[in-house]
């Protein structure tokens, strides 16, 4: 098992397909940095708007926590696609190049081959998610300096201790890793039905758009169903930078608001993965290879 | 754990189906490949071939029936039974964007053993490819990822090759040198080896056993010997005026032995002996000739077989 895991991860990083998310990440991290770092006076003047007759805020706002919120906001809804890049041609592609039928003559187990190309897509997807910790906290960080974080929510605002705010970043990204897990397990299970890649990452992408909006939208049929979808609880890393309050209305320093809800997001997405690698396992044993 | 030993008996099926919906593949095929032997299976496009040939290496589940290999049941010790399996499916696909020698290592890997490059490289210069073991596949042509699929086939060195249509998309001299592989690896390396070819000539030159299916059944099955009796014999006429000469034979004693014409040739099945007395005839009756050419070619009977000429199950098992 883990040789062919160390197989499979030399194939994904030898192909030059896999840098493409990389550098697609840097581009974008690299253009919001750069056209904050230029006009983020204008950027933040605009976001203050409605707070700016209500109270002055002393400090930096957009400091490298900030910038690195804007990011994550931004890019987790474009992430799928890069990771369905992989996820969805693990099996499919193999399938569209010919080799899976030599790979399935060689003395493995069907299961030890689906969970070796399953963590190779979950390893990729920890690295670029890491990636993205580098170049969108890390560098924003570098680049914008520190301070405390400055959060508009709907109906109120949020100001997070700047030494309060490095773990919840850690646990927004673990969050995060799992939403970015279940893509790509949808990814992969989708890689099943077809035998080229294109299909495959289309339909995963697809599904993540209907979700979603199915997700966004309030309305009573569709309400039924949310809690069951994946996509609703893939924003979920938002709840690591609320927190709790005492009776003074002060933040309690280390405080999750609302951590059940964190950990039933988890959960149902831990059951989303489950559920797409095991029909993925189950599928791949069963089926006829006529490619 | 490696289960081979010397045995007469490789490979075993019996009474094995593969029915996809409504369309049965292999309907109740039997056969059995003797150790040593270079067993030709031969079919129409749409016999059976791939499905039986992937059945025996574990990518397509049978409906029903049973196969052994090596004395083992395949279904329940696949690891170890395809641990002694080299195999070419159709096209040799391997990973383009990587170089031969890397190839061959991952599937090395895969297949159990732990590849040195002293192992690598002679596996290459066996098929060829040496000089090129460094190039990325994408650039290699046709005939050379054919002799990379079949050294990444034998890089493990297994007791049983299966070639599934091995020759395909090769020039002449690319199948004459996958003929000449596949003689070595029987004659001198004592291989076992099941060939499928659409090319009987490829065929007829190496098997020393020929299995010929037709929608998914068994037609014939036996040696080169037995299939080609020697003293039976198609006798290809070449004459000035096909009409007279047919009239000739219809008058003859041998106007049940006419079969139907091929490519404007007289076609006539004789007994050897027969060819003289009959050639005689012919002159005596005035009917110029042009040539005369017994044939007993894998294609001729292949043909016959194929088109019900030929008893099912004279030679069958």
């Amino acid at each position: 098992m883990w040789e062919h895991l160390q197989i499979e991860l030399y194939k994904v990083f030898k192909r030059p397909r896999t840098y493409l998310s990389f550098a697609a990440i840097t581009a974008l991290i690299g253009v919001i940095q750069l056209g904050l770092l230029v006009d983020g006076k204008e950027y933040a003047d605009f976001v203050m708007a409605d707070f700016a007759n209500s109270f002055s805020v002393d400090g930096k706002i957009l400091n490298g926590y900030f910038i690195c919120y804007v990011i994550l906001q931004l890019l987790l809804v474009h992430v799928p696609l890069l990771i369905a890049l992989i996820a969805a041609d693990m099996i499919s592609g193999e399938a569209n190049m010919g080799t899976l039928r030599i790979l399935l003559t060689k003395p493995q187990s069907r299961t030890a081959i689906v969970m070796a190309k399953f963590i190779a897509s979950v390893i990729y997807t920890l690295l670029l998610l890491i990636w993205i910790a580098i170049m969108g906290l890390f560098l924003s960080m570098l680049i914008f300096g520190t301070d405390d974080l400055f959060l508009m929510k709907s109906s109120y605002v949020v100001i997070v201790k700047e030494s309060d705010v490095f773990w919840r970043y850690a646990g927004a990204f673990c969050f995060a890793a799992l939403a970015m897990i279940t893509v790509a397990a949808l990814g992969f299970f989708l890689s099943f039905f077809a035998e080229n890649s294109i299909g495959p990452i289309v339909a995963t992408m697809s599904v993540i758009i209907v979700c979603t909006i199915l997700s966004t939208m309030n309305i009573p049929l569709f309400n039924l169903i949310k809690p069951y979808l994946f996509t609703t609880h893939m924003i979920t890393w938002k709840e690591f930078f609320d927190f709790k309050v005492n009776d003074a209305n002060e933040a309690i320093i280390g405080s999750i608001q609302y951590p059940d809800k964190i950990i039933r997001s988890a959960t149902v997405l831990a059951v989303h993965i489950v559920l797409f690698v095991g029909s993925a396992v189950w599928l791949f044993r069963k089926k006829d290879i006529l490619s | 754990m490696l289960l081979y030993k010397p045995m007469q008996q490789i490979v075993k099926v019996s009474q094995l189906t593969k029915q996809f919906n409504s369309l049965t593949a292999v309907n109740q095929l039997s056969f059995s490949v003797e150790s040593g032997d270079v067993y030709g299976f031969l079919g129409q496009n749409g016999a059976g071939k791939s499905t039986t040939i992937r059945m025996l290496l574990t990518l397509i589940t049978p409906t029903s029936g049973e196969i052994s290999i090596f004395g083992y049941d395949l279904n329940k010790h696949r690891k170890e039974i395809l641990q002694q399996i080299g195999a070419v499916i159709e096209k040799p696909d391997v990973y383009k964007y990587l170089s031969a020698y890397e190839n061959l290592k991952l599937f090395a890997k895969l297949s159990g053993v732990k590849p040195t490059n002293k192992m690598l490289m002679d596996q290459l210069e066996m098929v060829g490819l040496a000089s090129r073991a460094h190039d990325t596949v994408k650039t290699f042509s046709q005939g050379m990822k054919q002799r990379l699929g079949i050294g990444i086939a034998l890089v493990h060195n297994p007791q049983l090759i299966i070639l599934d249509e091995p020759t395909n998309g090769l020039d002449p001299q690319g199948i004459a040198d996958i003929r000449n592989l596949i003689l070595i690896l029987s004659r001198e390396m004592k291989k076992t080896v099941i060939v499928s070819s659409h090319l009987l000539n490829e065929i007829e030159q190496i098997a020393t056993r020929i299995l010929i299916i037709d929608k998914g059944r068994k037609l014939v099955e036996g040696t080169s010997a037995e299939l080609f009796n020697d003293q039976q014999t198609i006798l290809q006429i070449s004459v000035a005026n096909n009409d007279i000469a047919i009239q000739t034979i219809q008058a003859s004693n041998w106007a049940s032995n006419l079969l139907p014409e091929r490519d404007g040739h007289i076609m006539v099945g004789l007994n050897k002996e027969d060819i003289p007395n009959f050639n005689r005839m012919l002159a005596a009756s005035g009917v110029d000739i042009y040539s005369l050419q017994a044939r007993h070619s894998l294609e001729d009977y292949f043909l016959q077989v194929t088109a019900g000429k030929q008893h099912v199950g004279t030679f069958t098992n």
